[in-house]
């Protein structure tokens, strides 16, 4: 047993390369296809939505009733017409706008509030806790699409109230999620340690609790952007969101709905982009939490 | 070879061993409890604990998991929660830990008095590199600009030993080993050169091979520094290994107190007494190894008499009616137990009874 023997001088050649964080992101984002074919399609979407009047040749708002129902492949309308006339593929374009528009805002702004309550509901004491989270607990009573329903009809439709109805609506969720990883994160030795070296409450909230906290939240929120287009569709389906002559991609569906059987490619285009732009969020939050965890291999 | 001869034979050769009762104590702790108390229950975690710490000097205290070790390195830099209460003197560096308000407090964490981890994975902040997280501390208390901060940084990972110790700094926790997240904790609870460190079972999750490392380079390190540490442990090698002084700790107080000589040759306390015994070493070969019959009390109410009658095979009616004062053998040597023999008088005495 020598135990004053020194310690060996031990040179083990380092396998970790210095880069900055951002770039180890992006790196790991070019490297993952799947993520980087719905990044295209979200740009894409994006970019319809911004550049609208350019890229299509008709009014949205005017059809010929002779063009109604025009299938997919007519000349003039690539897309076909719907059942007023009007050209689809400037009304899906059109329509990205404001399904944009209702999908993300709520999103970000409840992404703000309920972060920022859930935060506080995990470090302050019990009874702030008890306070947020049991307020919390009675939206949860109402299943989100009745909710957001109840609000919208007391509200009356519009697009502005919509959007107000959902981010009541995701407020809950988002507390939930932000106060469970502030609990889990606060109780971590690493806090206890900042706070060893003299670090105030202020300064461990800054640095450890926000920068541990906030990725999971934000793929979090990320998923809820495919929820918000889905409840924005439906209940603009339901004729509480988006009145008829305005594009939307929901309400679109709802008008087209009756001709079904007339033509059902058309009338199922709508759902098919909602199924895709959301499917894309959805993809790219799980692509975002994969390239932004600093813990997983590089 | 015999293990206790050669820890002795280190010893004798070590810096005279400090007067306890000196003027000039960093640490100065007496009659220290610490009580939880929640709506369930009340539990006596400490029960009057007294010790002093001058510079240079290295206290181990040894004692089993629910000892109240973990929970005394805390009360010194109130980092307990909020219905911990905490009664005695405690002055840590000219400092009443008690009486500090909270900004002063957290200029004398890390600067007067800095702690390391058991378990550093989780000591340290899994989202920021080693770099980021020693050069924020270095920022925080001396109000540097990033750069020297990042200087001061690479000085503290070369001192701790850590291998291209410039590409480390951008490394993650979870990409560094056990052994060289402890150094890197280690540098993190040294970024501001303080001059009292506790190291609460620092080696504990670390490799056999790993541990004698992170000791020794701890042992330089608060040589080369001049630091005060107070070392907790449950391994009585480690404790040996580092400590000047040694405390015993059970039920929240300190059963027996004293150099590591002391300990080792004359153990006063029938508990010194089984921790030594239970310990592996290489002269027990072929022997079954002695344990400690029974577990540790819980400490829903302070016990009246000595905490360690109920499994004291010495134990008289005498134990459980008072508490045993501390009664010294030398100016280093305490025990608080009314069987205080030598082991050899007390089996003697068993013989006899």
């Amino acid at each position: 047993m020598s135990i004053t023997a020194a310690a060996p001088a031990i040179s083990i050649p380092a396998p970790v390369a210095g880069k900055g964080y951002w770039r180890l992101v992006g790196e790991r984002l070019a490297r993952d296809k799947v993520t980087l074919v719905v990044a295209a399609i979200l740009l894409a979407v994006i970019l319809v939505a911004i550049f609208a009047p350019l890229i299509t040749a008709h009014d949205p708002y005017v059809g010929r009733v002779a063009n109604r129902l025009k299938p997919i492949g007519t000349p003039n309308h690539w897309l076909g017409t719907d059942e007023v006339g009007r050209d689809l593929w400037t009304r899906l374009a059109y329509g990205s706008r404001l399904t944009l528009l209702t999908g993300v805002t709520p999103v970000i702004v409840a992404t703000l509030i309920g972060a920022t309550l859930g935060i506080v509901a995990g470090i302050g004491g019990r009874v702030v806790n008890t306070l947020v989270m049991r307020t919390m607990d009675v939206f949860y009573a109402f299943p989100s699409v009745l909710l957001a329903i109840a609000i919208c009809g007391v509200l009356g439709s519009g697009v502005r109230n919509m959007i107000l109805s959902l981010t009541i609506v995701f407020i809950p969720p988002v507390v939930r999620v932000s106060e469970s990883v502030t609990t889990q994160v606060r109780s971590l030795d690493f806090v206890e340690a900042a706070r060893a070296t003299g670090a105030s409450l202020a300064m461990v909230i800054r640095h450890q609790v926000i920068a541990n906290v906030l990725s999971p939240i934000l793929v979090y929120a990320t998923s809820l952007v495919s929820l918000s287009i889905i409840l924005a569709a439906g209940l603009s389906f339901l004729g509480l969101g988006v009145a008829p002559p305005n594009a939307e991609w929901g309400s679109m569906l709802n008008a087209l709905r009756q001709s079904i059987y007339v033509n059902p490619v058309n009338a199922a285009l709508p759902g098919l982009v909602i199924l895709i732009t959301s499917m894309a969020f959805n993809l790219m939050s799980d692509g975002l939490r994969s390239a932004m965890d600093v813990r997983l291999p590089r | 070879m015999n293990v206790h001869a050669h820890f002795v034979a280190q010893l004798h050769g070590a810096r005279p061993i400090a007067d306890p009762a000196a003027s000039d104590a960093l640490v100065d702790v007496e009659d220290m409890t610490v009580t939880f108390r929640s709506r369930e229950r009340v539990v006596h975690a400490v029960n009057g604990v007294s010790f002093s710490l001058r510079r240079g000097e290295v206290l181990g205290i040894l004692g089993e998991s629910g000892s109240g070790k973990s929970v005394t390195l805390r009360a010194l830099m109130r980092l307990l929660p909020d219905h911990a209460q905490v009664g005695g003197k405690v002055v840590v560096a000219g400092h009443d830990v008690a009486r500090l308000d909270e900004s002063r407090l957290e200029d004398v964490r890390g600067r007067a008095i800095s702690m390391i981890f058991q378990e550093p994975m989780t000591a340290l902040d899994p989202v920021f590199t080693i770099g980021e997280q020693i050069a924020e501390t270095v920022r925080r208390h001396e109000g540097c600009d990033r750069r020297t901060a990042e200087a001061r940084a690479l000085d503290l990972l070369d001192m701790v030993q850590i291998p291209s110790a410039r590409r480390r700094l951008k490394a993650y926790p979870h990409e560094m080993s056990g052994g060289m997240r402890q150094r890197a904790m280690i540098a993190l609870a040294l970024s501001c050169r303080p001059s009292v460190l506790l190291a609460d079972e620092p080696t504990t999750a670390l490799d056999v091979t790993v541990q004698i490392q992170v000791l020794l380079l701890l042992r330089k390190l608060q040589k080369e520094l001049g630091m005060a540490v107070i070392f907790v442990t449950h391994d009585v090698g480690a404790a040996i290994e580092v400590s000047d002084r040694l405390a015993v700790m059970y039920a929240g107080r300190f059963v027996e107190t004293g150099t590591a000589i002391d300990m080792i040759e004359t153990p006063r306390h029938p508990y010194t007494n089984g921790l030594l015994d239970s310990m592996l070493s290489g002269d027990k070969r072929g022997q079954r190894l002695e344990t400690i019959p029974g577990a540790p009390p819980s400490l829903g109410q302070a016990p009246a008499g000595c905490s360690f009658a109920p499994r004291c095979r010495f134990a008289a009616t005498s134990c459980t009616l008072a508490l045993p004062e501390p009664t010294a053998f030398s100016p280093t040597h305490t025990a608080r137990c009314f069987r205080m023999d030598t082991k050899a008088e007390r089996f003697a005495m068993l013989a006899d009874a």
